[in-house]
Protein backbone atom coordinates (compact mmCIF):
# COMPACT_ATOMS: atom_id res chain seq x y z
CA UNK A 1 0.00 0.00 0.00
CA UNK A 2 1.62 3.25 -1.08
CA UNK A 3 0.46 6.83 -1.47
CA UNK A 4 -0.02 8.79 -4.67
CA UNK A 5 3.19 10.74 -3.99
CA UNK A 6 5.21 7.57 -3.54
CA UNK A 7 3.71 6.05 -6.66
CA UNK A 8 4.66 9.09 -8.74
CA UNK A 9 8.23 8.88 -7.44
CA UNK A 10 8.43 5.26 -8.53
CA UNK A 11 7.92 5.89 -12.24
CA UNK A 12 10.00 8.55 -13.96
CA UNK A 13 7.46 9.28 -16.69
CA UNK A 14 4.40 9.38 -14.43
CA UNK A 15 2.92 12.75 -13.46
CA UNK A 16 0.22 13.27 -10.82
CA UNK A 17 -1.97 14.76 -13.58
CA UNK A 18 -1.80 11.52 -15.57
CA UNK A 19 -2.56 9.47 -12.52
CA UNK A 20 -5.49 11.61 -11.41
CA UNK A 21 -6.88 11.46 -14.93
CA UNK A 22 -6.64 7.67 -15.00
CA UNK A 23 -8.33 7.47 -11.62
CA UNK A 24 -11.13 9.73 -12.86
CA UNK A 25 -11.56 7.48 -15.89
CA UNK A 26 -11.59 4.36 -13.72
CA UNK A 27 -8.41 2.96 -15.31
CA UNK A 28 -6.75 2.89 -11.89
CA UNK A 29 -8.87 2.20 -8.82
CA UNK A 30 -7.09 2.98 -5.56
CA UNK A 31 -8.67 2.79 -2.12
CA UNK A 32 -9.58 5.85 -0.09
CA UNK A 33 -8.20 5.62 3.42
CA UNK A 34 -8.42 8.38 6.01
CA UNK A 35 -8.87 10.98 3.30
CA UNK A 36 -5.92 9.75 1.24
CA UNK A 37 -5.65 7.56 -1.80
CA UNK A 38 -3.66 4.38 -1.26
CA UNK A 39 -2.50 2.01 -3.98
CA UNK A 40 -2.21 -1.76 -3.67
CA UNK A 41 0.38 -3.85 -5.49
CA UNK A 42 -2.13 -4.57 -8.26
CA UNK A 43 -2.70 -0.84 -8.73
CA UNK A 44 1.04 -0.20 -8.98
CA UNK A 45 1.38 -3.00 -11.55
CA UNK A 46 -1.59 -1.53 -13.40
CA UNK A 47 0.01 1.91 -13.54
CA UNK A 48 3.17 0.32 -14.86
CA UNK A 49 1.17 -1.49 -17.54
CA UNK A 50 -0.57 1.72 -18.60
CA UNK A 51 2.77 3.52 -18.80
CA UNK A 52 4.18 0.70 -20.95
CA UNK A 53 1.14 0.80 -23.20
CA UNK A 54 1.56 4.54 -23.60
CA UNK A 55 5.34 4.97 -23.66
CA UNK A 56 6.60 1.72 -25.16
CA UNK A 57 3.73 0.54 -27.33
CA UNK A 58 2.54 4.05 -28.32
CA UNK A 59 -1.09 3.35 -27.44
CA UNK A 60 -2.67 6.77 -27.46
CA UNK A 61 -5.10 8.33 -25.02
CA UNK A 62 -8.17 7.49 -27.14
CA UNK A 63 -7.25 3.83 -27.61
CA UNK A 64 -6.21 3.26 -24.01
CA UNK A 65 -9.73 2.66 -22.59
CA UNK A 66 -10.47 0.19 -25.39
CA UNK A 67 -7.26 -1.76 -24.78
CA UNK A 68 -7.79 -1.80 -21.01
CA UNK A 69 -11.40 -2.86 -21.33
CA UNK A 70 -10.49 -5.78 -23.58
CA UNK A 71 -7.62 -6.77 -21.30
CA UNK A 72 -9.90 -6.68 -18.27
CA UNK A 73 -12.33 -8.97 -20.04
CA UNK A 74 -9.56 -11.40 -21.00
CA UNK A 75 -8.27 -11.52 -17.44
CA UNK A 76 -11.74 -11.95 -15.98
CA UNK A 77 -12.27 -14.94 -18.25
CA UNK A 78 -8.86 -16.42 -17.50
CA UNK A 79 -9.43 -16.04 -13.77
CA UNK A 80 -12.68 -17.91 -14.11
CA UNK A 81 -10.97 -20.68 -16.08
CA UNK A 82 -8.20 -20.98 -13.49
CA UNK A 83 -10.72 -21.00 -10.66
CA UNK A 84 -12.55 -23.81 -12.41
CA UNK A 85 -9.29 -25.73 -12.69
CA UNK A 86 -9.20 -25.56 -16.47
CA UNK A 87 -5.98 -24.92 -18.41
CA UNK A 88 -5.90 -21.32 -19.62
CA UNK A 89 -2.57 -21.45 -21.48
CA UNK A 90 -1.98 -22.68 -24.98
CA UNK A 91 1.73 -23.19 -24.30
CA UNK B 1 18.48 -12.89 -24.07
CA UNK B 2 21.02 -15.59 -24.57
CA UNK B 3 24.61 -14.82 -25.51
CA UNK B 4 24.16 -16.21 -28.98
CA UNK B 5 21.26 -13.88 -29.85
CA UNK B 6 22.31 -11.07 -32.10
CA UNK B 7 20.28 -7.95 -31.20
CA UNK B 8 20.01 -6.95 -34.87
CA UNK B 9 18.52 -10.34 -35.69
CA UNK B 10 16.20 -10.20 -32.70
CA UNK B 11 14.74 -6.92 -33.93
CA UNK B 12 14.95 -7.97 -37.57
CA UNK B 13 16.90 -4.90 -38.67
CA UNK B 14 20.04 -4.42 -40.73
CA UNK B 15 23.32 -3.62 -38.99
CA UNK B 16 23.25 -0.11 -40.40
CA UNK B 17 19.61 0.51 -39.45
CA UNK B 18 18.79 4.08 -38.37
CA UNK B 19 17.70 4.73 -34.77
CA UNK B 20 14.20 5.43 -36.13
CA UNK B 21 14.07 2.08 -37.91
CA UNK B 22 15.24 0.35 -34.73
CA UNK B 23 12.60 2.08 -32.65
CA UNK B 24 9.92 1.23 -35.18
CA UNK B 25 10.91 -2.43 -35.31
CA UNK B 26 11.04 -2.59 -31.53
CA UNK B 27 7.62 -1.00 -31.15
CA UNK B 28 6.07 -3.43 -33.58
CA UNK B 29 7.56 -6.48 -31.83
CA UNK B 30 6.76 -5.11 -28.38
CA UNK B 31 3.12 -4.68 -29.34
CA UNK B 32 2.99 -8.25 -30.58
CA UNK B 33 4.72 -9.86 -27.62
CA UNK B 34 4.02 -7.76 -24.53
CA UNK B 35 3.33 -10.43 -21.88
CA UNK B 36 0.37 -8.59 -20.38
CA UNK B 37 -1.28 -8.57 -23.79
CA UNK B 38 -0.52 -12.30 -24.28
CA UNK B 39 -1.45 -13.93 -20.99
CA UNK B 40 -2.06 -17.30 -22.64
CA UNK B 41 1.30 -17.52 -24.41
CA UNK B 42 4.24 -18.02 -22.05
CA UNK B 43 6.60 -17.88 -25.04
CA UNK B 44 5.66 -14.26 -25.58
CA UNK B 45 7.33 -13.26 -22.34
CA UNK B 46 10.71 -14.65 -23.37
CA UNK B 47 10.38 -13.07 -26.77
CA UNK B 48 9.45 -9.71 -25.26
CA UNK B 49 12.45 -9.84 -22.93
CA UNK B 50 14.78 -10.57 -25.83
CA UNK B 51 13.27 -7.78 -27.90
CA UNK B 52 13.50 -5.31 -25.01
CA UNK B 53 17.09 -6.24 -24.28
CA UNK B 54 18.03 -5.88 -27.94
CA UNK B 55 16.37 -2.48 -28.06
CA UNK B 56 18.01 -1.42 -24.84
CA UNK B 57 21.38 -2.14 -26.37
CA UNK B 58 20.82 -0.75 -29.84
CA UNK B 59 18.92 2.38 -28.80
CA UNK B 60 21.93 3.55 -26.82
CA UNK B 61 24.39 4.91 -29.37
CA UNK B 62 27.40 4.31 -27.16
CA UNK B 63 26.44 0.75 -26.25
CA UNK B 64 25.58 0.03 -29.86
CA UNK B 65 29.01 1.24 -31.00
CA UNK B 66 30.77 -0.85 -28.36
CA UNK B 67 28.74 -3.90 -29.35
CA UNK B 68 29.54 -3.32 -33.03
CA UNK B 69 33.23 -3.14 -32.11
CA UNK B 70 32.87 -6.37 -30.16
CA UNK B 71 33.71 -4.71 -26.84
CA UNK B 72 30.57 -5.97 -25.15
CA UNK B 73 28.33 -8.89 -25.82
CA UNK B 74 24.59 -8.89 -25.94
CA UNK B 75 24.17 -9.95 -22.31
CA UNK B 76 23.22 -8.15 -19.16
CA UNK B 77 21.11 -5.41 -20.68
CA UNK B 78 17.77 -6.60 -19.45
CA UNK B 79 15.57 -4.06 -17.85
CA UNK B 80 13.08 -4.88 -15.12
CA UNK B 81 10.82 -7.53 -16.62
CA UNK B 82 7.46 -6.38 -17.93
CA UNK B 83 4.40 -8.51 -17.43
CA UNK B 84 3.99 -7.90 -13.72
CA UNK B 85 0.38 -6.94 -14.09
CA UNK B 86 -0.60 -10.35 -15.40
CA UNK B 87 0.20 -12.11 -12.14
CA UNK B 88 -2.04 -9.71 -10.21
CA UNK B 89 -4.83 -9.74 -12.74
CA UNK B 90 -5.13 -13.51 -12.68
CA UNK B 91 -5.10 -13.74 -8.89
CA UNK B 92 -8.50 -13.49 -7.14
CA UNK B 93 -7.72 -9.83 -6.34
CA UNK B 94 -7.79 -9.11 -10.06
CA UNK B 95 -11.56 -8.76 -9.84
CA UNK B 96 -10.79 -5.19 -8.76
CA UNK B 97 -10.66 -4.25 -12.44
CA UNK B 98 -13.58 -6.33 -13.67
CA UNK B 99 -16.41 -4.67 -15.50
CA UNK B 100 -17.25 -1.01 -15.60
CA UNK B 101 -15.40 1.56 -13.58
CA UNK B 102 -17.04 2.65 -10.33
CA UNK B 103 -18.85 5.99 -10.50
CA UNK B 104 -15.93 8.35 -10.68
CA UNK B 105 -17.80 10.87 -8.55
CA UNK B 106 -16.63 8.68 -5.69
CA UNK B 107 -13.15 10.05 -6.06
CA UNK B 108 -13.94 13.54 -7.24
CA UNK B 109 -14.21 15.09 -3.81
CA UNK B 110 -11.13 13.35 -2.55
CA UNK B 111 -9.06 14.25 -5.59
CA UNK B 112 -10.32 17.81 -5.58
CA UNK B 113 -9.45 18.13 -1.93
CA UNK B 114 -5.97 16.69 -2.43
CA UNK B 115 -5.24 19.06 -5.24
CA UNK B 116 -6.71 22.01 -3.42
CA UNK B 117 -4.52 21.82 -0.35
CA UNK B 118 -0.75 22.22 -0.28
CA UNK B 119 0.91 18.84 -0.09
CA UNK B 120 4.41 19.86 0.93
CA UNK B 121 7.32 18.90 -1.32
CA UNK B 122 6.21 18.12 -4.81
CA UNK B 123 2.84 19.77 -4.36
CA UNK B 124 3.65 22.31 -7.05
CA UNK B 125 3.77 19.51 -9.64
CA UNK B 126 0.00 19.35 -9.37
CA UNK B 127 -0.58 22.84 -10.70
CA UNK B 128 -3.95 24.40 -11.56
CA UNK B 129 -6.33 22.16 -13.41
CA UNK B 130 -9.69 23.06 -14.89
CA UNK B 131 -12.70 21.42 -13.29
CA UNK B 132 -14.63 18.70 -15.06
CA UNK B 133 -17.60 19.37 -17.32
CA UNK B 134 -20.90 18.25 -15.90
CA UNK B 135 -23.60 16.80 -18.18
CA UNK B 136 -27.31 17.24 -17.62
CA UNK B 137 -30.54 16.70 -19.53
CA UNK B 138 -33.37 19.18 -19.65
CA UNK B 139 -36.82 18.94 -21.21
CA UNK B 140 -38.15 22.36 -22.18
CA UNK B 141 -41.75 23.26 -23.04
CA UNK B 142 -42.52 23.60 -26.75
CA UNK B 143 -43.35 27.29 -26.34
CA UNK B 144 -39.99 28.04 -24.70
CA UNK B 145 -38.13 26.61 -27.68
CA UNK B 146 -40.29 28.72 -30.03
CA UNK B 147 -40.20 32.05 -28.23
CA UNK B 148 -37.04 31.67 -26.15
CA UNK B 149 -37.22 31.59 -22.37
CA UNK B 150 -35.32 31.19 -19.19
CA UNK B 151 -35.77 27.74 -17.67
CA UNK B 152 -34.66 26.38 -14.35
CA UNK B 153 -32.74 23.13 -14.14
CA UNK B 154 -32.70 21.33 -10.79
CA UNK B 155 -29.39 19.54 -10.32
CA UNK B 156 -29.04 16.20 -8.52
CA UNK B 157 -27.62 18.02 -5.49
CA UNK B 158 -30.77 20.15 -5.19
CA UNK B 159 -29.21 23.36 -6.51
CA UNK B 160 -30.83 25.06 -9.47
CA UNK B 161 -29.28 26.42 -12.62
CA UNK B 162 -30.81 29.17 -14.77
CA UNK B 163 -30.69 28.14 -18.41
CA UNK B 164 -31.38 30.64 -21.19
CA UNK B 165 -33.25 28.87 -23.98
CA UNK B 166 -32.69 30.59 -27.32
CA UNK B 167 -35.64 30.59 -29.73
CA UNK B 168 -35.24 27.86 -32.33
CA UNK B 169 -33.65 25.31 -30.01
CA UNK B 170 -34.19 21.73 -31.17
CA UNK B 171 -34.19 18.36 -29.46
CA UNK B 172 -30.69 16.91 -29.23
CA UNK B 173 -28.90 20.24 -29.08
CA UNK B 174 -26.52 20.87 -26.21
CA UNK B 175 -26.23 24.14 -24.34
CA UNK B 176 -22.92 24.97 -22.68
CA UNK B 177 -22.91 27.04 -19.52
CA UNK B 178 -19.36 28.21 -18.99
CA UNK B 179 -18.03 27.80 -15.49
CA UNK B 180 -21.07 25.94 -14.19
CA UNK B 181 -19.39 22.52 -14.02
CA UNK B 182 -17.16 21.16 -11.28
CA UNK B 183 -14.88 23.67 -9.57
CA UNK B 184 -11.27 23.86 -10.77
CA UNK B 185 -8.34 22.66 -8.72
CA UNK B 186 -5.57 24.85 -7.37
CA UNK B 187 -7.01 27.98 -8.91
CA UNK B 188 -7.87 26.35 -12.24
CA UNK B 189 -11.07 27.46 -13.98
CA UNK B 190 -14.31 25.65 -13.27
CA UNK B 191 -15.61 23.19 -15.86
CA UNK B 192 -18.72 23.81 -17.96
CA UNK B 193 -22.23 22.50 -17.58
CA UNK B 194 -23.36 20.72 -20.75
CA UNK B 195 -27.12 20.50 -21.03
CA UNK B 196 -28.67 18.22 -23.61
CA UNK B 197 -32.10 19.52 -24.43
CA UNK B 198 -35.29 17.74 -25.37
CA UNK B 199 -38.14 19.90 -26.64
CA UNK B 200 -41.51 18.61 -25.43
CA UNK B 201 -44.13 18.08 -28.14
CA UNK B 202 -47.19 20.36 -28.33
CA UNK B 203 -50.80 19.24 -28.56
CA UNK B 204 -51.66 21.69 -31.36
CA UNK B 205 -48.46 22.88 -32.98
CA UNK B 206 -45.73 21.00 -34.81
CA UNK B 207 -42.41 22.37 -35.95
CA UNK B 208 -40.60 22.14 -39.29
CA UNK B 209 -37.30 23.90 -38.81
CA UNK B 210 -38.27 27.42 -37.85
CA UNK B 211 -41.83 27.18 -39.21
CA UNK B 212 -44.81 26.13 -37.13
CA UNK B 213 -47.84 24.23 -38.34
CA UNK B 214 -51.33 24.39 -36.95
CA UNK B 215 -54.52 22.66 -38.10
CA UNK B 216 -57.16 25.38 -37.91
CA UNK B 217 -60.78 24.22 -37.61
CA UNK B 218 -63.22 26.52 -39.44
CA UNK B 219 -67.01 26.42 -39.75
CA UNK B 220 -68.79 25.76 -43.04
CA UNK B 221 -69.86 29.41 -43.17
CA UNK B 222 -66.30 30.67 -42.59
CA UNK B 223 -64.99 28.32 -45.27
CA UNK B 224 -67.59 29.36 -47.84
CA UNK B 225 -67.94 33.06 -47.10
CA UNK B 226 -64.48 33.82 -45.71
CA UNK B 227 -64.01 36.52 -43.09
CA UNK B 228 -62.04 37.30 -39.98
CA UNK B 229 -61.30 34.50 -37.50
CA UNK B 230 -59.26 34.48 -34.34
CA UNK B 231 -56.23 32.17 -34.30
CA UNK B 232 -54.56 31.28 -31.00
CA UNK B 233 -50.76 31.28 -31.24
CA UNK B 234 -48.02 30.79 -28.68
CA UNK B 235 -47.38 34.55 -28.76
CA UNK B 236 -51.03 35.56 -28.36
CA UNK B 237 -54.23 35.66 -30.41
CA UNK B 238 -54.06 36.76 -34.05
CA UNK B 239 -56.90 38.03 -36.25
CA UNK B 240 -56.70 36.37 -39.63
CA UNK B 241 -58.95 37.07 -42.63
CA UNK B 242 -59.90 33.90 -44.47
CA UNK B 243 -60.49 34.15 -48.21
CA UNK B 244 -63.96 33.09 -49.38
CA UNK B 245 -64.28 29.54 -50.71
CA UNK B 246 -61.51 28.01 -48.58
CA UNK B 247 -61.54 24.21 -48.80
CA UNK B 248 -60.27 21.82 -46.14
CA UNK B 249 -56.51 21.49 -46.60
CA UNK B 250 -56.05 25.07 -47.79
CA UNK B 251 -52.85 26.56 -46.39
CA UNK B 252 -52.43 30.07 -45.12
CA UNK B 253 -48.94 31.34 -44.37
CA UNK B 254 -48.54 33.92 -41.65
CA UNK B 255 -45.08 35.38 -42.17
CA UNK B 256 -42.93 35.89 -39.11
CA UNK B 257 -45.36 34.19 -36.75
CA UNK B 258 -43.32 30.99 -36.36
CA UNK B 259 -40.19 30.50 -34.26
CA UNK B 260 -39.04 33.90 -33.00
CA UNK B 261 -36.11 35.63 -34.68
CA UNK B 262 -32.69 35.36 -33.15
CA UNK B 263 -29.66 37.40 -34.13
CA UNK B 264 -29.45 37.53 -37.91
CA UNK B 265 -31.95 34.71 -38.35
CA UNK B 266 -35.41 36.01 -39.19
CA UNK B 267 -38.50 34.62 -37.55
CA UNK B 268 -40.12 31.54 -39.10
CA UNK B 269 -43.69 31.40 -40.46
CA UNK B 270 -46.90 29.95 -39.08
CA UNK B 271 -48.62 27.68 -41.59
CA UNK B 272 -52.34 27.23 -41.00
CA UNK B 273 -54.05 24.24 -42.58
CA UNK B 274 -57.82 24.76 -42.70
CA UNK B 275 -60.09 21.94 -41.60
CA UNK B 276 -63.79 22.44 -42.21
CA UNK B 277 -65.96 21.35 -39.29
CA UNK B 278 -69.61 20.68 -40.10
CA UNK B 279 -70.73 20.78 -36.50
CA UNK B 280 -73.82 19.20 -34.88
CA UNK B 281 -76.94 18.37 -37.01
CA UNK B 282 -78.76 21.51 -38.13
CA UNK B 283 -82.28 21.25 -39.59
CA UNK B 284 -82.09 24.50 -41.54
CA UNK B 285 -78.77 23.58 -43.11
CA UNK B 286 -80.08 20.16 -44.07
CA UNK B 287 -83.24 21.68 -45.57
CA UNK B 288 -81.18 24.19 -47.53
CA UNK B 289 -78.82 21.59 -48.94
CA UNK B 290 -81.70 19.29 -49.91
CA UNK B 291 -83.13 22.04 -52.14
CA UNK B 292 -79.79 23.45 -53.22
CA UNK B 293 -78.72 23.12 -56.85
CA UNK B 294 -75.04 24.05 -57.37
CA UNK B 295 -74.33 26.58 -60.09
CA UNK B 296 -71.49 24.39 -61.35
CA UNK B 297 -72.14 20.77 -60.38
CA UNK B 298 -68.86 19.03 -59.64
CA UNK B 299 -67.73 15.52 -58.71
CA UNK B 300 -64.82 15.89 -56.24
CA UNK B 301 -63.99 12.21 -56.80
CA UNK B 302 -63.61 12.59 -60.52
CA UNK B 303 -60.22 11.34 -61.61
CA UNK B 304 -59.59 9.28 -58.47
CA UNK B 305 -60.23 6.06 -60.31
CA UNK B 306 -58.01 7.06 -63.20
CA UNK B 307 -55.16 7.64 -60.75
CA UNK B 308 -55.29 4.07 -59.42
Amino acid sequence: MITLEMLCLRFATLTPEDLVHWIEEGHVRPDAMEGRLVFRDIDVARVRLILELRDTLAVNEEALPVVLSLLDQVYALRRRLLEAGLPADQG
Amino acid sequence: MGMADDPYQVLGVARDATPEAIKKAYRKLARAHHPDLNPGKPAAEARFKAVSAAHELLSDAEKRARFDRGEIDAEGQEQAPAGGYRRHAEAPGGARYDGAAPPDAMFDDLLAEMFARPRGEGAARGGPRPGRDASYRLTVPFASAVLGASEELTLPDGLTLRVQIPPGLETGQTLRLRGQGSPGWQGGPAGDALIEVTVAPHRLFTREGFDLRLDLPVTLREAVLGGAVEVPTLAGTLRVTLPAGSDTGRQIRLRGKGVAAQGARPAGDLLLTLRVVIGPPDAALEAFLRDWVPEQPQDPRAGLEAAL
